[in-house]
């Protein structure tokens, strides 16, 4: 098992193993967003209260699952890299970042686009709003300070420390709609009895977050490999490869 | 693991506690500001505040909303199923708004001691279920009630 | 179609929500891609220009 752990880590070796993954995980991708786009757009019925303005619920539930297990990813890497100091969970660190953010932003965005015409508001300040925000600031924090610092390897640490700090604001994120009072309504899929939606609509967004998932994995590996380039610019292998071709 | 190695995975573990009581107690502290709104039973409390605007959250009770006047303005009553307090407002309403929904409103008490609201938004609950379904479950609880 | 489209009214809310998850998924897809490519064409070049 460490074995496998320390092989998989080595920088070289991980570059090879993404690009031979890229496409396989690209066409799992296309396929479960085709199937869950088909679900949420066509097949799943309107809701009862919200009529067909609730279809948003397909991208921003993903889109905000994502952006708290991107940061959780980020957060594991960071203890990573301060207690084992491994390279390559420096990469997975930063690499992870933009995309984190994105989703984060987009979490955000759509919520808006769904606030406006449910609730009467775009923006209101209450804790799980508020709280995401602080999420998308966490994300700009570690790209900010990861690209402030020339020495990629004491940036890397730096940014570790951020990342798990920043971890605390994840349960804050999950548990504000239960701890005060807030505008966004209480957890529909995770809550502890049966989830309170029906399964035509459920079975949709559990693809599309599996979508977003594997989304993630080829994002990642795409941005990781430009990375390792990037960083290891004058080791061997870099030049092996582009000997190679 | 090497002795470095867990002295570090320690003070991470420490440093996370640290963070974790501290946010816990400043959270805690700052309850009050976070709460995004008061419920009619707060209110009836004392404890919202007086000539300042706050947020007032409740469901609006079946048959109470009218529209006294210019029929640009509405009036409803506001319950969390313990007191009730009446709320005027003056705009436009959120697509969601209909009698026995979740209302947060922002405003003050007026004069009358009624809440005079300056926003209205709809707060919906997690249940999303499409219209013929929803319809199935009003009657079999309204046959319910009937029976008791 | 034109009724699928319309999305019972929240079309400008819908669509856009969708449309910009696509631009965004596209965004994290492309720009890594782009500069992977960059890299490797330098690092030939860099190669072939002090190797040989």
């Amino acid at each position: 098992m460490f074995l496998w752990f320390h092989k998989f880590g080595s920088p070289p070796h991980f570059y090879r193993i993404a690009g031979k993954w890229l496409p396989w995980l690209g066409v799992t991708f296309g396929l479960l967003l085709i199937a869950g786009l088909y679900g949420g757009l066509i097949y799943a019925p309107a809701d009862y209260q919200q009529g067909e303005s609730f279809r948003i619920i397909y991208i921003h539930v993903p889109a905000a699952w994502m952006s708290l297990f991107v940061y959780m990813v980020m957060a594991f890497c960071g203890v990573v890299i301060i207690v084992w100091r491994m390279k390559l969970a420096e990469v997975v660190l930063i690499s992870s970042a933009p995309i984190g953010a994105s989703f984060t932003f987009l979490a955000l965005a759509t919520g808006s686009l769904w606030g406006k015409p449910m609730w009467g508001a775009w923006w209101v300040w209450d804790a799980r709003l508020t709280s995401e925000l602080i999420l998308l600031f966490l994300y700009l924090g570690v790209i900010g300070l990861h690209s402030a610092i020339d020495d990629k390897r004491i940036a890397s640490r730096a940014v570790a420390i951020l990342a798990i700090v920043g971890v605390v604001n994840i349960p804050i994120i999950h548990y504000s709609v239960e701890w005060w009072n807030t505008l966004h309504q209480g957890p529909t899929v995770t809550k502890f009895d049966k989830p309170s939606i029906d399964m035509r609509m459920l079975i949709p967004l559990l693809i599309m977050a599996l979508a977003f998932k594997i989304y993630y994995v080829m994002a990642l590996f795409q941005s990781c490999r430009a990375e390792l380039l990037r960083r290891e610019r004058n080791s061997k292998w870099v030049e092996e490869l582009s000997g190679s071709n | 693991m090497t002795p470095a190695r867990k002295k570090r995975l320690v003070l991470i573990g420490l440093m996370l506690a640290g963070i974790g009581i501290g946010l816990t107690f400043a959270l805690k502290a700052l309850d009050e500001n976070i709460m995004f709104f008061f419920t009619p039973t707060e209110v009836a409390q004392g404890k919202a505040p007086i000539n300042k605007l706050f947020r007032l959250g409740g469901m609006v009770v079946d048959g109470s909303v009218s529209r006294p006047g210019d029929g640009l303005t509405v009036q409803f009553d506001l319950t969390d199923n313990g007191e009730q307090v009446t709320v005027r407002y003056t705009g436009i309403l959120p697509d969601l708004f209909r009698e026995g929904q979740g209302i947060i409103a922002n405003g003050k008490i007026g004069d009358d001691g009624n809440f005079i609201a300056q926003e209205v938004l709809a707060k919906h609950d997690e249940n999303y279920m499409p219209p013929e379904i929803a319809e199935a479950m009003k009657k079999a609880s309204e046959a319910k009630a009937s029976v008791n | 179609m034109s009724e699928f489209l319309n999305m019972g009214g929240y079309a400008v809310y819908v669509w856009s929500s969708y449309g910009l998850a696509a631009l965004i998924l596209w965004l994290n897809w492309y720009l890594p891609r782009r500069q992977h490519q960059q890299l490797l064409q330098q690092n030939k070049r860099r190669r072939h220009g002090t190797g040989e």
